[in-house]
C-alpha cells in the first residue's frame, strides 16, 4: 500500500465533555487490523465518532488516506461504519438496506443490484434479496451491515462491536468473515470491543486507551506480553 | 444538527409572537376604548370579582369530587385484576377524555336533566322537587363526569405499578384490607395525588364549553364564558380584558404551583400486565367492589347511552342530505385538517430542535434558548387558554375591520396550539427513539433532506404521526372555545352548528349532530391513542 502517509491519523484531537477532556494523537497505517480496547468509559467510542464524522475534534485534526477532514461530513469521508446494533432499517429489505451503500437517493443501475447479489453471497448470504430485517438473526443482520460495507468499497471499516449481540459460535463465523474480507480487501479496519480472544484472533495491532487518552498503540505480540500496566493486564487476565 | 435549529427557533418565534400579540391586546392599560362598565377604574367590577370566585369555586369543588370518587374506583379496579369486561370498564373510563365537551353536556342533560331519567325516577317515587342541572351542580356533574374517570386511571396506573412482591409479602404477613390500604397503597397514591388533583383543578379552571351550556345566568359565570359573553354580547372590550388579565393570573398561579408542587402525572400501559392480588378474597370486600364499580360503570355510561339513544331516535341520516349540515361538516372537517398539519409540523420542528439542542456538547445560545424554551412552549399554550387567546385577537384585528376574514385562520392556530401539548407528548419520545437508532446510521450513509423524509422518517414515525394528527383533528372537530367568538353565518362548524340549534330549541337536530360528532371525535381519539401495540414498535426501526 501507500507507504507515503498513514491510513489514519490524528493530531492532537481534543474532545472536551464538560470538564473532561478526551485527547488522542495516533497513526494507523494502511491495511490491517487495529483492536481498540479500554475500560467503558475510556473514549473507544469517541475515538471511533471523531474517524467517522459524527463528532468533530475542539482542537486538533483527523486526517484520513492523507486528506483533511476538518469539515467533512460522514457520508463523505473515506469510511465505512457498522455498529453493534441498529444497522438496518427495519421496513426496508436486504437489497434496498444495502443499496443504501451505493446511492442514499437508491437510484441503481442493473450492475449495481449485480454488486449488491456478489457481496450478499460473499457474506454467505445469497438469495437473501428479499428478506426483511426482522426475519434476520442477529448473526445475518451483521453479515448485511457488513456487505453493505463492501458495497461502499471504502477503505477504512470501523467496526464498533460488531459481534457484541452475537453468541460465540457466530462471533467466530463472523470474525474469520472480517479476517478474509480484510485480506482481499487491504482495508484499514478499526475493531473495537472487549473481548481479548478478538485480538488472538484478528488484530495486528492494539491501541489501548485509558481515560480518554491512548495508553498503548503496538503490535499484537508485543501488547499480549505486557504485564506492567495494570489496566492491560486487567484486560488479558479476562 | 445546526439545521434543526432553524425551523425550531422559527416554530417558537411564531409561538411566542401568537400569543404574545395577543396578550398585549389583552393587558395593554391604554385602551382608549368605550366601555359601558366604565373608564379603567371600572375594569374589575363586582361582576367580575363574581367570575373568579365562582372559577375557583367550581373548580376547586370539581376537582375534590373527582378525585374523591375516583379513589374508590381505582381501588376496585386494583384489587380486581381479573374479572369479565374489566378491560371495557378501563375502557369505558377513557372515552369522556375524548368527548366533545358539547356532545357530554347533552348527554348529561339526558340523564340529569329536567326530562332526564333521573328526574323521572324521582317523579314516579313521589319526589316533586326535580333535580336542577343548570348552575353549580350541573357543572359539577359535568366535570365529574370528564375527570372522575380520568383520575381513576390515572391512580389505577399508579396502583398497578406497585410491584408484585409487595403484594405476596403483604399477604405473607397477613395484611387486612385496612392494613394494606395504610402501608402500600395509600402511600402511592398520596404520591400521585397532587399531580392528578392539580392537573383537574386545571382543566377545571379553563373549562368552558360545558360552562357556557350548563352555567346558569350571571351567578354561574366562570371567567372564560364571562369573556365571551363580554365580547359577543355587551361588547365590552375593557371588561374582557380585566377577565382575561384574571384568568391568565389564575392560569399562571397554577402552572407555577404545579412545577413546584407535583410532577405532571402519567399514564404507564400497564394495563395488561396486573399484579397478582391476594386480599379482598371475602364477601363483604366483593359486594363493595362490585357496588362500587357498578355505580361507576352507570356514572359514564348513561350519559354516552342517552346521546346514542337520542341520537338514533332522531334519525341522524337524514343530517347527510341537510345543506346546513354539508356545510358545517365541510368547514369543520377543512379546520380540523388544517390545525392537525400545523399542529404536527410545529410539533416535530419543536421536538427535533430540541434533541439536536441536547445532543450539542457546546450549545450556543440559540441551542440553549431552544432546549429550555420548548418545554416552556407547551406551558405557554396553557398559560393562555383558547377563549382568551380568541379574545386577545379578536381585540387585535377587530382594529382592522373584517374578522370574518381572518376568522378562519384564527380558529385553525388557536385549535392547532391547544393540541400542541398532546401532540408533544406522543411525538417527542417517538422521535427521541427513532433519532437514536437512525440518527448516525443515516448520516454515515449519506441520507439527508427529502431522501431521508421519504425513505427512513416518514416510514419509521407513520405511525406517532398519525396518531398526534388524529388526536388534534379530535380536539379541533370537538371544539366550541375558539369558534364561539369567531363563529357567524359564514364560519360554522359542526359544534357551533350544535350549539346554535340547541340555542333555538331544534333538540332533534342536536340529538342527531350530538351523534354524529361525538362518534367521528372518539374514532379519532382511540387512533390518537397509544395502544399496547408492540407490533407496530417493531415495526419501521432498524435493527
Amino acid at each position: 500500500m501507500n507507504a507515503a502517509h498513514p491510513a489514519i491519523a490524528l493530531e492532537e484531537a481534543i474532545v472536551a465533555f464538560g470538564t473532561r477532556h478526551l485527547s488522542f494523537d495516533c497513526r494507523i497505517d494502511a491495511g490491517g487490523i487495529t483492536a481498540v480496547l479500554g475500560p467503558s468509559g475510556s473514549g473507544k467510542s469517541t475515538l471511533l465518532n471523531l474517524i467517522a464524522g459524527f463528532e468533530t475534534p475542539d482542537r486538533g485534526h483527523v486526517t484520513l488516506m492523507g486528506q483533511r477532514m476538518d469539515d467533512v461530513a460522514p457520508s463523505r469521508r473515506p469510511v465505512s461504519v457498522i455498529f453493534q446494533d441498529n444497522n438496518l432499517f427495519a421496513h426496508l429489505d436486504v437489497t434496498t438496506n444495502i443499496g443504501l451503500g451505493i446511492d442514499p437517493g437508491l437510484k441503481l443501475s442493473a450492475d449495481d443490484r449485480a454488486r449488491i447479489g456478489q457481496a450478499l453471497a460473499r457474506v454467505g448470504l445469497a438469495d437473501y434479496e428479499k428478506r426483511r430485517p426482522p426475519s434476520l438473526s442477529g448473526g445475518e443482520r451483521q453479515r448485511v451491515a457488513l456487505a453493505r460495507a463492501l458495497v461502499q468499497t471504502r477503505p477504512i471499516l470501523l467496526l464498533d462491536e460488531p459481534f457484541a449481540a452475537l453468541d460465540p459460535a457466530l462471533r467466530a463465523g463472523m470474525s474469520a468473515l472480517i479476517g478474509e474480507l480484510q485480506a482481499e480487501r487491504q482495508m484499514t479496519v478499526l475493531l473495537v470491543t472487549h473481548h481479548p480472544e478478538d485480538v488472538r484472533r484478528l488484530a495486528d495491532d492494539v491501541l489501548f486507551l485509558e481515560e480518554g487518552r491512548i495508553l498503548l498503540h503496538a503490535p499484537r505480540e508485543a501488547f499480549l506480553q505486557r504485564r506492567d500496566l495494570p489496566a492491560v493486564a486487567a484486560f488479558l487476565r479476562d | 444538527m445546526r439545521r434543526g435549529l432553524v425551523p425550531g427557533l422559527l416554530t417558537l418565534a411564531f409561538l411566542v409572537s401568537f400569543v404574545g400579540l395577543a396578550l398585549v391586546a389583552l393587558l395593554s392599560a391604554d385602551t382608549g376604548m368605550p366601555s359601558p362598565s366604565g373608564a379603567f377604574g371600572g375594569r374589575f367590577d363586582v361582576t367580575v370579582w363574581r367570575s373568579l370566585r365562582f372559577t375557583l369555586l367550581q373548580a376547586g369543588l370539581s376537582t375534590l369530587l373527582s378525585v374523591l370518587l375516583a379513589l374508590p374506583v381505582a381501588h376496585a379496579l386494583a384489587r380486581r385484576p381479573h374479572f369479565l369486561g374489566r378491560l371495557w370498564l378501563v375502557r369505558l373510563m377513557a372515552l369522556p377524555l375524548g368527548l366533545p365537551a358539547l356532545v357530554a353536556a347533552l348527554g348529561l342533560l339526558g340523564i340529569w336533566g329536567r326530562q332526564g331519567v333521573v328526574n323521572h325516577a324521582l317523579a314516579a317515587l313521589g319526589l316533586s322537587e326535580p333535580i336542577s342541572i343548570y348552575g353549580l351542580s350541573g357543572i359539577l356533574i359535568a366535570h365529574v363526569f370528564f375527570n372522575m374517570p380520568l383520575a381513576a386511571r390515572l391512580f389505577l396506573s399508579g396502583l398497578e405499578r406497585i410491584p408484585g412482591e409487595h403484594w405476596r409479602i403483604a399477604a405473607n404477613l397477613g395484611m387486612g384490607s385496612l392494613s394494606l390500604w395504610r402501608l402500600v397503597e395509600w402511600p402511592v397514591l398520596r404520591g400521585l395525588l397532587p399531580g392528578v388533583a392539580g392537573l383537574i383543578f386545571m382543566l377545571c379552571a379553563t373549562s368552558f364549553t360545558l360552562v357556557l351550556t350548563l352555567g346558569g345566568g350571571p351567578a354561574a359565570t366562570t371567567l372564560e364564558v364571562a369573556i365571551y359573553q363580554a365580547l359577543r354580547f355587551d361588547f365590552d372590550p375593557v371588561r374582557a380584558m380585566a377577565l382575561s388579565a384574571l384568568q391568565i393570573g389564575v392560569t399562571l398561579g397554577l402552572l407555577l404551583a404545579l412545577r413546584l408542587a407535583a410532577p405532571a402525572p402519567e399514564e404507564a400501559t400497564t394495563l395488561g400486565r396486573a399484579s397478582r392480588r391476594f386480599d379482598g378474597k371475602s364477601l363483604a370486600p366483593r359486594m363493595i367492589d362490585v357496588v362500587i364499580l357498578g355505580l361507576a360503570a352507570v356514572f359514564v355510561a348513561a350519559p354516552l347511552a342517552a346521546v346514542a339513544a337520542s341520537g338514533l331516535a332522531a334519525r341522524p341520516l337524514r343530517l347527510l342530505s341537510e345543506p346546513a349540515f354539508q356545510q358545517a361538516l365541510a368547514t369543520s372537517l377543512a379546520i380540523a385538517a388544517a390545525s392537525a398539519l400545523i399542529c404536527v409540523a410545529l410539533s416535530t420542528c419543536l421536538v427535533t430542535a430540541r434533541l439536536s439542542a441536547l445532543s450539542m456538547r457546546r450549545r450556543s445560545l440559540p441551542a440553549r434558548l431552544i432546549a429550555g424554551a420548548s418545554d416552556g412552549a407547551g406551558s405557554l399554550v396553557l398559560l393562555v387558554p383558547p377563549v382568551v387567546l380568541g379574545a386577545g385577537w379578536f381585540l387585535l384585528l377587530r382594529g382592522f375591520g373584517a374578522i370574518g376574514h381572518f376568522a378562519p385562520i384564527i380558529v385553525i392556530l388557536i385549535n392547532a396550539l391547544m393540541a400542541l401539548p398532546f401532540a408533544t407528548r406522543i411525538l417527542s419520545p417517538a422521535i427521541a427513539t427513532h433519532h437514536a437508532r437512525t440518527g448516525r446510521l443515516a448520516e454515515s450513509l449519506g441520507l439527508a433532506g427529502w431522501n431521508r423524509l421519504r425513505r427512513i422518517d416518514l416510514p419509521c414515525l407513520a405511525r406517532p404521526l398519525l396518531m398526534a394528527l388524529s388526536f388534534a383533528a379530535a380536539l379541533s372537530l370537538g371544539d366550541l372555545g375558539a369558534v364561539a367568538l369567531f363563529g357567524s353565518q359564514d364560519l360554522v362548524t359542526l359544534p357551533y352548528l350544535l350549539f346554535s340549534r340547541l340555542g333555538s330549541y331544534r333538540i332533534q337536530d342536536a340529538d342527531a349532530l350530538a351523534l354524529l360528532l361525538g362518534l367521528v371525535c372518539l374514532a379519532l381519539t382511540m387512533a390518537g391513542t397509544p395502544g399496547r401495540g408492540h407490533r407496530a414498535e417493531r415495526e419501521g426501526r432498524p435493527i
